[in-house]
């Protein structure tokens, strides 16, 4: 069977394509960490209401095989979002940090395990900001087209002759 | 190309360019006879179709305005999009997946069938299966279907071969790659199939019969047929005796006209055809045109759905190759011994990444569900059409607050399950399930239904003027030069994909059309 390369080609210049913020050189950088550089390039948003969004991002969907820029590049776009959609999210990394310190003592993004920080988003599911943010990650994350091949998916086909003589009928485990 | 005058009253005004109205457009222009077809949307040819699911998505489909209720899934996850259906020439024959089965005898005769189900509303339908045998004939050879007119069947690509091993195994033995109006081999000055996969984005090889690629151009040809792109059609007029006059629409430049025709044919899908006759109300006609049994908009049906995906620990590409691979269609027999009435088919699905990630489970968060998806080559999928229950209560309405760009009130469709498509459902999940089980499937997704594809009945034809709103010919029963052409004509859904034989009934009222008018009756 043709099988997919699902090996990482990422670098930063996944940022570049598909974030709306200019990004500081380093691809060290794009992490999701307290502080980070790329965060603070925001216009609009407080750097850390960017790098907790990409925090709840990678909680809401993990996929250990991403890397940090692809959870980065689908929040990142929040930062030219509307007045209106800038305050909801705002709000909504408050709110977070908020459950967050009373549970824990620190805000959300130093939460250290994943079932805390899982439970903190599950304890605010039915928040606006909560469903906008997880809804708004179905298009923004799994759209994009340099993340296809790391889950195996090949994307558009006829500009390759489809798939007749590219494996369509290839598997050998079944009879 | 013919341009017709918009007070040349001499026309059949079509509105919708799909299976029943590009079809219908075309038979009528072979016959002689003058058509304008309007169309909301706007004119992609075949190459401009994009193999990419969120952009097709934005090319093609109906997304304007629509309200939900109901306690249908639909409504909680995707409240704006009740339906996944097409604006753009073509209809939605540029994203259906080609899987092209006839009715079966007792599907016509399900109040006789079944007998009385409290809760449905279940009629017969005027015709019947020999009724309509020479029209199927005539649209599976129109639409070259494999399996059909000698044509072979389409090559099992691995998502059938997954589905064919599994169904196989727990004794299904009508298990194969379907009855497809897709080319397996170059037919009608159409190329064959590339396994491209993108079926519902519309074909790039143009092997997949759609009206655009098939019905429209040779229409036109004729110098009879015009289509107009961008013609969002909103009322319906009529005159003194009560007979339609023509068709007032919004043009692409935001214009009011109004197209003369001697006939109308509704033909905008099942939420849109009966917008239009609810919209065009009058003094004369308080409740809607043709809509004196109150049956418009009414009986909404849109198959008992769902999918089963299955993840395995070995590759499958389940996305390689036609969406509708290949289809098991031994539960879609009569046989009440299941616990409800009606039967299905399991036709094989596949999803992209992207979409995969919005359906697979709607609302879905956290390691189940990105497990699964982490597993994307290694799945298989299937998806199950099956009839459901015509009820009274399911229906679309004008909205009474929420209105389009042109004022006019958006479609409103209210569905609730009934118990019948509740305990099909269950069955054919635990089936679907059980075929993936039994090739070594470790997980299995019960992943509910979509935005619907198959909106069927709200129209529906009736013996009795009092029980439906059309008679056999898709004739309404008000108005004698108003006809539906579309899948709203539907007295039930059968289980099986509607297409075929939307196509074969559009094919037998244009004859019936053209008889009427050389007769002088309309």
């Amino acid at each position: 069977m043709r099988v997919v390369d699902r090996r990482s080609k990422v670098t930063r210049r996944i940022v570049l394509r598909g974030g709306a913020m200019a990004v500081p050189g380093l691809a060290a950088g794009l992490a999701i960490v307290p502080g980070a550089a790329w965060a603070q390039a925001a216009r609009n948003l407080a750097p850390a209401t960017l790098t907790t969004l990409a925090r709840a991002a990678r909680d809401i969907y993990p996929h250990d095989h991403i890397a940090d820029a692809y959870y980065i590049t689908a929040v990142s776009g929040y930062d030219s979002g509307t007045p209106e959609i800038r305050h909801l999210v705002t709000e909504g990394c408050t709110l977070l940090d908020a459950e967050a310190q009373k549970r824990h003592g620190t805000p959300y993004l130093l939460v250290a395990n994943e079932t805390d920080r899982v439970a903190i988003l599950t304890a605010i599911e039915e928040t606006a900001f909560f469903g906008k943010l997880r809804s708004d990650l179905v298009v923004s994350l799994y759209n994009q087209k340099p993340l296809w091949a790391k889950f195996g998916y090949e994307g558009s086909s006829a500009d390759k002759g489809g798939y007749i003589n590219r494996g369509f009928n290839d598997i050998d485990w079944v009879s | 190309m013919a341009q017709f005058d918009l007070n040349d009253d001499s026309v059949v005004c079509i509105v919708g360019s799909g299976a029943g109205g590009g079809t219908l457009g075309n038979e009528l222009a072979q016959k002689g006879i003058k058509v304008v077809i309007l169309e909301a949307g706007g004119r992609y040819e075949f190459t401009d179709f994009i193999n990419d699911e969120w952009d097709s998505f934005t090319q093609l489909a109906w997304k304007d305005m629509r309200t939900t209720s109901g306690s249908w899934r639909v409504h909680k996850d995707f409240p704006n999009l009740p339906a996944w259906i097409v604006k753009a020439v073509g209809g939605s024959t540029t994203h259906w997946a080609g899987a092209s089965l006839r009715f079966q005898e007792h599907e016509f005769k399900t109040r006789t069938t079944y007998g009385e189900l409290p809760g449905a509303n279940l009629l017969d339908w005027p015709i019947t299966l020999a009724e309509l045998e020479p029209y199927y004939a005539k649209a599976e050879y129109k639409m070259g279907v494999t399996s059909t007119n000698g044509i072979p069947r389409l090559p099992g690509n691995n998502n059938f071969k997954v589905l064919q091993a599994g169904a196989t195994k727990i004794g299904y033995k009508e298990v194969h790659t379907g009855n497809m109006a897709i080319n397996s081999q170059p037919r009608d000055d159409r190329d064959s199939c590339q396994q491209i996969g993108f079926c519902f984005q519309g074909c790039k090889s143009g092997a997949k019969w759609s009206t655009l690629m098939a019905e429209i151009p040779k229409g036109e040809a004729t110098g009879r047929l015009e289509v107009r792109p961008g013609s969002m059609a909103t009322h319906i007029e009529h005159d003194a005796s009560g007979k339609v006059t023509g068709v007032v629409y919004v043009d692409a430049d935001g214009k009011t006209q109004r197209q003369k025709a001697r006939i109308v044919a509704v033909a905008g899908n099942s939420l849109e055809s009966p917008r239009l006759l609810l919209n065009s109300a009058s003094p004369k006609f308080p409740d809607g045109l043709a809509n004196s049994s109150g049956q418009v908009g009414r009986n909404y049906m849109r198959h008992m759905t769902g999918s089963v995906y299955g993840v395995f620990d070995r590759p499958v590409h389940m996305y390689r190759g036609t969406t509708m691979a290949g289809i098991v269609r031994d539960e879609a027999a009569l046989n009440t011994k299941r616990g409800f009435v009606g039967g299905y088919e399991l036709e094989t699905l596949s999803l992209g990444l992207p979409f995969l990630a919005a359906f697979l489970d709607p609302g879905a968060w956290g390691r189940s569900f990105t497990a699964g998806l982490d597993d994307y080559p290694n799945m298989a999928g299937l998806w199950i059409v099956g009839e459901d229950m015509p009820r009274e209560t399911n229906r679309v309405t004008l909205d009474p607050a929420v209105k389009d760009g042109n004022g006019m009130p958006v479609a409103s469709v209210h569905f609730d399950d009934h118990d019948n498509d509740v305990k099909m459902r269950a069955h054919a999940y635990q089936q679907g399930s059980a075929i993936y089980q039994a090739v070594g499937a470790t997980r299995v997704f019960q992943t509910p239904p979509y935005p619907s594809t198959h909106n069927l009945g709200t129209n529906r034809m009736s013996a009795n003027a009092k029980d439906g709103v059309v008679n056999k010919f898709g004739q309404t029963h008000d108005v004698k030069n108003l006809f539906v052409s579309d899948g709203s004509q539907f007295t039930s859904g059968a289980a099986c994909n509607p297409t075929l034989t939307i196509v074969s009934l559009a094919i037998r009222q244009a004859e019936t059309m053209q008889g009427m008018m050389g007769r002088g009756e309309i």
